[in-house]
């Protein structure tokens, strides 16, 4: 019974380290520019079906496409954030919600015309590796191990290079960073940018181990809702512990609970997290 | 305040009579069902606007109300065997008081956080309904045919369904002209200016802004019923659609946000545009991607919408478009 | 004694913006609250009218002890306030704006009733012809006369004013203080924050000086402008205040 806990428990934080992923996207965006990015789900689901295409029709080894995708998401976020979200970043938050909301629809849109909404797999498997009692799947572990790496990455970027610093600038005051001759529009593009990357790499890395759809970015959208409110929202490292949480409870409640049941604490938990304490767990960074 | 002297209260509503009385008169199926569904979206984005116009709280989760409303009404229905009436009113109310449960605490939560708690509210309660017995689980509740035998026959049983959209409609419009024109709507357009100096003022904002939830929780609780009566069955993936519940945002956005004319226009509109581009060959596959764009192209250029655009650029219309 | 204030403190964080400041104001009198930017009077106000409650201290209006009441429940019983920062609810037309005073202050009038009062209430601040104008489309000495009508419309008994002569020419600040006079006649207390020196000696029956979060001096205009106290919290420098006045009572 205790080895069964602790597999799931286990499995669950490995997952964890991927849906904090994710969710450090969202994390992200909404620190510096206090835009809930509702193309978050579909940004990830095309990260999915990038991996999907270079993994089946060039035959990468899908951690090299998802590598690939990485500037490509980016140029993606540039994209999304110049044309939807600059327009009307100093508006009212519901514009911002909308446009983001918009450009969902037009990716799911596109995307069912092209992909329909079938099952698609990455047929790919690093084995199991054997630890004691414990059984992990290669693809499971490595996710994990690329999304800590990547979380390193953005923590040394944030914080130890010219560009991140004056994100961090304009996510702590706008109107101070602009005095100080920090581009904002510039810096907003990168964040964005970036923010859509995390979420493109996350869903790449999801596919070495989950079959999907296109509509399967929605249920991580509202798992990194969940996440973002556990760890506050605007704090990336925040969103890899919520991450972690949320892994842990999905591993953890299937043994007392239906799996079907899941869902309903999820989102019981994050309604109930948002009225008592909205600044998070670990308390928001702005 | 005599409200039928003034314009902007029977144009709507004169349209929605019309447009909902044609089927009525030509007594055509096809019609029946097309204005079925547009007389539904009109009345549900009327409904959300009472609280996303006029208090500026935008529920993202709206449908929830629509979804657990008409899950109680059907189930009295299908398992009690109540009458439409009864269990639509029945469905109401039980949306309603939701409504006045949750209020109180989630209308705390300002703006974007508001929001959000809005879809987890809906997210819960379609996975919470997947688990409950009673609602039948994951495959949701169906009526026997039988039941339409005690409504004179299916056909009968339909069009009954009908007259009550309609008169669910015309009472949701009439009934948002008559808060906007109320004290109590007062308090509430003050809430959305400016909540803070409202109470200030004297506005009891907790108080008016759950009244405002509760009201536009319960009558999408009836035309769920409604709606899910004349399909003969209820699914949770069905209730409680987030899309479904912000293409009424888009709806209520593009007509108008807090006018009384823009949701009944902006609602047609959108119906009607999307049911051509669900039937036309060249966009069926694209009808999301299309509405994205018009969304997208409302939003960055026209915020106010149409309505709201026409009164602001032609000031001696407003006694009209309301 | 229509307000009571007693031993008031409020604290935001490591910073006293209000220490036991106590005074009394007698009913039908035009109080000014005076001292220089930073001094906590604006806290004041906000304290008063239930916007936040303080650390310790009482409020108590016409008897009935107001300490931490919401907004709302402060307004409904006659106290209406103006903001230093007007805040007009702009897609609402004046009239509308008006109207929510009317409808949600001591009175609670109808919306039919309300109607009428508004009118009668922008005629008397002036801005009786731009009724149906968008209060977002005033400019900003409108939008304090506004404000001023929409604390009038609720019939307070209690008036709080924060820098309602800010930004007006002395053809303005005159009229403005005769609408004071009139008011203060009809009955209503008046307590108004106020830069505008010569203005609020002028009009004020009493005056009473906050600086740094503490009540340093209270009196007539006459015993306040010559009260040293209140010379250096100004000036800063007790010397040169000491100079000033000894300049003044020699030349």
């Amino acid at each position: 019974m205790l080895a069964q806990i602790l597999a799931s428990l286990v499995d669950g934080i490995l997952l964890g380290f991927v849906y904090g992923l994710a969710a450090m996207g969202l994390s992200l965006i909404w620190g510096v520019m206090r835009v809930i990015n509702l193309s978050h789900g579909a940004i990830m689901a095309l990260g999915m079906f990038g991996t999907y295409l270079l993994f089946t029709h060039l035959g990468l080894n899908p951690y090299l496409a998802i590598l690939l995708m990485a500037p490509a998401s980016l140029l993606f976020g540039f994209l999304v954030y110049g044309v939807a979200v600059h327009r009307i970043i100093n508006a009212p938050y519901l514009s911002s919600l909308l446009a983001t909301f918009a450009v969902n629809m037009m990716v799911i849109g596109i995307g069912t015309a092209v992909f329909t909404t079938s099952l698609y797999n990455v047929d790919f498997s690093l084995g199991t590796v054997r630890a004691g009692v414990l059984a992990l799947p290669g693809t499971r572990l490595t996710a994990a191990l690329a999304a800590l790496l990547i979380t390193a990455a953005l923590y040394l970027f944030l914080y130890r290079t010219r560009p991140g610093k004056a994100i961090r600038a304009v996510a702590n005051n706008r109107a101070a960073a602009e005095l100080m001759s920090i581009p904002s529009a510039q810096v907003l593009a990168l964040s964005f940018g970036i923010g859509t990357m995390l979420a493109a790499l996350a869903g790449g890395l999801i596919t070495t181990f989950f079959p999907f759809t296109i509509l399967s970015g929605s249920g991580y959208q509202s798992k990194s809702f969940v996440i973002c409110v556990l760890g506050g929202l605007g704090n990336p490292l925040g969103a890899l512990l919520g991450g972690l949480i949320l892994g842990a409870m999905e591993g953890l409640i299937p043994i007392a609970l239906p799996v079907s049941w899941v869902p309903v604490v999820e989102f019981t938990l994050f309604v109930l997290i948002l009225l008592i304490r909205p600044s998070g767990l670990l308390g928001a960074r702005t | 305040m005599k409200p039928w002297r003034q314009p902007g209260f029977w144009l709507p509503l004169l349209l929605v009579l019309v447009g909902g009385g044609v089927a009525l008169v030509l007594r055509k199926d096809t019609l029946r069902e097309m204005m079925f569904t547009l007389l539904m979206y009109v009345a549900l984005a009327s409904s959300l606007n009472i609280l996303m116009g006029y208090t500026g709280y935008v529920n993202f989760g709206h449908i929830v109300f629509f979804g657990l409303g008409g899950y109680t009404g059907f189930y009295l229905i299908s398992q009690h065997g109540w009458h439409l009436i009864p269990a639509a009113l029945a469905g109401g109310l039980a949306s309603a008081l939701l409504a006045a449960l949750l209020g109180l605490a989630v209308l705390r939560l300002r703006g974007a956080y508001f929001a959000l708690a809005t879809i987890g509210i809906n997210e819960a309660a379609r996975a919470f309904v997947n688990n409950f017995g009673p609602f039948g689980g994951p495959t949701g509740l169906f009526v026997n045919f039988a039941v339409y035998r005690e409504y004179g026959g299916a056909p009968q049983a339909l069009w009954l369904t009908y007259t009550l959209m309609v008169l669910t409609t015309l009472i949701v419009v009439g009934l948002s002209y008559w808060i906007k024109n109320s004290r109590f709507g007062l308090g509430l357009l003050a809430i959305r200016e400016d909540e803070d100096a409202a109470m200030v003022m004297g506005v009891r904002a907790p108080t008016a802004k759950t009244l405002a939830y509760v009201v536009s929780a319960f009558f999408p609780g009836i035309i769920g019923t409604l709606f899910f009566f004349k399909n003969g069955n209820v699914e949770p993936e069905d209730a409680f659609r987030l899309q479904m519940s912000i293409e009424v945002l888009v709806m209520i956005m593009l007509g108008g946000n807090g006018t009384i004319l823009g949701p009944v226009l902006g609602a047609a509109a959108y119906e009607r545009l999307r049911g051509y581009l669900l039937t036309s060959p060249l966009f069926k596959s694209l009808h999301l991607a299309f509405a994205g764009l018009a969304l997208l192209l409302i939003v960055l250029f026209i915020p106010a919408g149409l309505i709201g655009w026409l009164r602001r650029r032609f000031p001696f219309l407003r006694r009209w478009l309301e | 004694m229509i307000l009571q204030v007693e031993q008031v403190s409020k604290r935001f964080g490591g910073l006293q913006a209000l220490q036991d400041v106590s005074f009394t104001l007698p009913e039908g009198q035009i109080l000014g609250l005076i001292g220089p930017n930073g001094a906590g009077k604006t806290t004041m106000f906000n304290v008063i009218s239930g916007v936040y409650p303080p650390e310790s201290g009482r409020v108590i209006f016409r008897g009935e002890d107001i300490t931490a009441r919401p907004p709302y429940e402060i307004a409904r019983r006659g106290i209406a306030r103006t903001h230093q920062v007007v805040r007009p609810l702009n897609e609402l037309t004046v009239r509308q704006n008006v109207m929510v005073g009317a409808c949600f202050g001591r009175e609670g009038l109808s919306y039919t009733a309300a109607a009428r009062i508004a009118d009668e209430v922008l005629g008397r601040v002036g801005l009786a012809e731009r009724a149906d104008q968008l209060a977002g489309s005033l400019n900003v000495a409108q939008k304090k006369r506004l404000e001023l009508a929409r604390a009038l419309a609720s019939r307070p008994y209690l008036l709080l004013l924060d820098e309602v002569l800010a930004g007006l020419n002395p053809a303005e600040v005159a009229s403005m203080l005769d609408l004071l006079r009139q008011i203060r006649d009809e009955g209503v207390t008046i307590l108004m924050i106020e830069h505008v020196m010569q203005a609020v000696m002028n009009v004020s029956d009493y005056v009473i000086v906050l600086d740094y979060g503490k009540k340093i001096a209270e009196g007539t205009p006459q015993e306040v402008a010559n009260d040293p106290r209140v010379i250096e919290a100004y000036l800063g420098d007790p010397k040169l205040a000491a100079g000033l006045l000894e300049g003044r009572e020699e030349g």
